[in-house]
């Protein structure tokens, strides 16, 4: 029996079939599948485990047409939209997930390619078969992923050659251009940090001006044997922006990748953060802060998988929502059978700042081999009104008190952050975003 | 012309009356001492005074410096010259101790219409005053109070003291805690702070910090009023005979718990 398809899933097929053919049998064919796959199921309901505290009812009602991609090509964007201290490497933005060569410098220095998906597949297609054509269907992947499939045609490459070491970060920017209300964008970024490489990267999500768009983004990131990724994620999207974020990390034997994650926009963001530990002693650490306000919707899904021995991760993660704003976290570590030695922790500690915000937080363990060490909890509290008297009663200001304690309790998150004047930046982001009055708790 | 004057302080915690009809009057320069048993209302003394949050005050008046004190905010009233010396000053992770001092001083500096020190000038006065504590600049790169021994919390509070300059400075049984070496070094603190233009309410349930800081006046409180004031003579009486002594010349003492008499 095949439901009715919703608005959401119908506009969705209307931008598909205005998409051109790549020229490439296999990718029209793998684009084809990732629809029709899509099409069958239409968006998850809230009996779906992995989406019970995100109800996309809502969505599934809106049907959001594909973004004028002649006029994101063209859109004057300002660079100090997304400048950032700290970064001033190379930079690949896309504009509604088209890529923009004006915007963009790619040249990382040598043994590193920096294009956009469409120059790389123009290119050299072949490489990118596996990862674009057998993903999802081999995995269990959802809704998101296979539009995602059917509807990115551009994005990001980054390889990074064996043994070098990128010099600056390489700073990937998605722009919403917010110019078209109720409409779509998706975009597919691949990054391959080889043998013994080292890289940084910036994936930062912004918005030109204000409009109620949707974006989905896919991006893997492998990193090899003893490689090293630093990975910073900002999401600064506006109030409006629905955003559907999945990143998975493969990490083979002693590569190791650390993640900072800070999100603080979008009206509706779902990030899925999958780490693999594939090879023996791999490692994984991840710290991020969500900072919501208003009627924002933020729901986190980190999951580590210790695939291999002796494979260490430690996440670290911290929420705060004010307002009438739902956060949501589920924090999940598997080690699979046969991965001794593993060595898993997991924090996540949230600050209720108002009486009609709510935190959701789910931790998950499963583990299936011996000799693990493996820790995790998790707590929801409010602002200590102790801290709050003992900083006023030496004249701080209530509204400066809260502030500082809640920026104080974050630190342990984006403090590891070893780029200075980008960790002082995020700092000054969370500080601008918190709320400056009493709360109506 | 008094700096602070209490006049017939009633003061409820949790729906419990503590204080019942404290009254004091303290000119500038002087130093009070307040002994008195356990559960008299030292401690509340000290928190309605700073303004903290619970402590309801449902009769009597509170003027600083002809102001009404019980008007302010807690910050308010930091800036304009109260300050306290916590029993137990709080752990805040997360917040370095210069940042959240600096962040203090130009907080009253600003209320009070003064220009805000920079980062430089704040480094200046902030070594002179390190000199006067002996507190190594190490703890000053630390979160506040986090993971400080107990004396440490003691020196900071002395030390925040110092840089913050208030007209009214009240210790909440700083000595608590503290073994001799500690006790001393506080009160050197606090003695090279005394001036003409700075009083102090010294709350301490025992003799010995009397010793090292010498008061001018020492009042017992106890059944939440101030019951007997004299000179440092009437310290030491303390000292020797305990509270009980108390209930002979104040018969509604005693259903009062005047136990708890000086180690």
């Amino acid at each position: 029996m095949t439901p009715v398809p919703s608005p959401f899933v119908r506009a969705a097929l209307d931008a598909a079939a205005a998409v051109p053919s790549s020229g490439i049998a296999w990718l029209d064919a793998a684009r084809r599948e990732n629809l029709e796959t899509f099409a069958g199921t239409g968006l998850p309901e809230t009996r779906n485990e992995a989406w019970k505290y995100t109800p996309l009812r809502a969505l599934s009602q809106r049907a959001f047409g594909a973004a004028d991609a002649a006029a994101a090509s063209r859109l004057p964007v300002d660079a100090a939209l997304y400048a950032l201290p700290g970064i001033d490497g190379s930079r690949i933005v896309l504009v509604d997930g088209v890529f923009r060569s004006d915007l963009s410098s790619l040249d990382a220095g040598k043994g590193v390619t920096l294009a956009s998906l469409g120059m790389a597949l123009a290119a050299q297609p072949e490489p990118f078969r596996f990862t674009l054509s057998n993903r999802f269907r081999s995995t269990a992947a959802d809704a998101f992923a296979h539009l995602n499939g059917a509807l990115a045609v551009d994005g990001v490459v980054l390889r990074v050659e064996e043994g070098v070491s990128l010099e600056k970060p390489v700073h990937i920017v998605h722009v919403s251009s917010g110019t078209q209300p109720d409409s779509a964008w998706h975009a597919r970024v691949l990054v391959d940090v080889g043998t013994g490489a080292r890289a940084e990267v910036v994936e930062h999500f912004v918005n030109a001006a204000e409009a109620s768009q949707f974006g989905t983004v896919v991006a893997d990131y492998v990193v090899r044997e003893g490689g090293v990724l630093g990975l910073v994620i900002l999401q600064a999207a506006s109030a409006a922006t629905t955003l559907v974020r999945r990143g998975h990390i493969r990490l083979e034997a002693r590569a190791s990748a650390t993640v900072h994650a800070l999100e603080l926009g979008g009206a509706m963001v779902r990030h899925e953060l999958t780490a693999e530990l594939a090879g023996d002693a791999a490692r994984f650490d991840s710290r991020g802060v969500f900072a919501l306000d208003g009627r924002q919707h933020v729901d986190t899904q980190l999951e580590v998988r210790h695939n291999a021995r002796d494979t260490t991760s430690d996440a670290l993660w911290r929420g705060i929502a004010n307002g009438r704003s739902r956060g949501v976290f589920r924090g999940a570590i598997v080690v699979a059978e046969g991965a001794d030695g593993s060595d898993a922790s997991l924090s996540n500690k949230n600050l209720l700042l108002s009486g009609l915000a709510e935190i959701d937080t789910k931790p998950e363990l499963e583990i299936y081999a011996d000799e693990v060490k493996a820790a995790h909890g998790a707590t929801i509290g409010q602002l200590d009104e102790r801290s709050i008297f003992y900083l006023r009663s030496r004249g701080i200001p209530m509204a400066d008190a809260r502030s500082l304690l809640t920026l104080a309790f974050c630190r342990a998150a984006l403090g590891s952050l070893p780029n200075d004047a980008l960790r002082e930046h995020l700092g000054e982001l969370l500080v601008a975003h918190l709320p400056t009055g009493p709360s109506a708790a | 012309m008094h700096m602070l004057k209490i006049d017939n302080l009633h003061a409820r915690v949790e729906g419990k009356e503590i204080l019942k009809g404290l009254s004091l009057e303290v000119k500038p320069g002087e130093v009070h001492a307040i002994m008195g048993p356990n559960g008299a209302g030292k401690s509340t003394l000290g928190n309605v005074l700073a303004g903290r949050e619970g402590y309801e005050v449902t009769e009597g008046s509170v003027l600083f410096n002809g102001q009404d004190l019980l008007a302010l905010a807690p910050e308010e009233r930091a800036a304009t010259g109260v300050f306290l010396a916590f029993q137990y000053p709080v752990e805040i992770p997360g917040v370095n101790n210069t940042y959240f001092l600096r962040a203090a001083l130009n907080a009253q500096r600003k209320f009070r219409g003064e220009d805000e020190l920079d980062s430089m000038r704040f480094l200046k006065l902030v070594r002179e005053k390190l000199k006067v504590m002996q507190i190594s600049d190490e703890l000053l790169h630390r979160a506040v109070n986090e993971g400080f021994s107990g004396g440490e919390k003691k020196r900071n509070e002395i030390f925040q003291m110092a840089v913050l300059e208030p007209t009214l400075a009240i210790l909440d049984e700083t000595d608590s805690g503290l073994d001799i070496d500690a006790l001393k070094q506080v009160a050197e603190g606090v003695n090279a702070l005394r001036s003409p233009d700075r009083s102090f309410l010294v709350v301490t349930h025992y003799q010995r910090l009397l010793d090292y800081i010498e008061p001018d006046f020492v009042h017992v409180l106890a059944g939440g009023r101030i019951v007997e004031s004299g000179d440092k003579s009437l310290a030491l009486k303390l000292e020797e005979q305990g509270y009980a002594w108390l209930a002979e010349t104040h018969p509604e003492l005693r259903k009062v718990d005047l136990t708890g008499a000086p180690a």
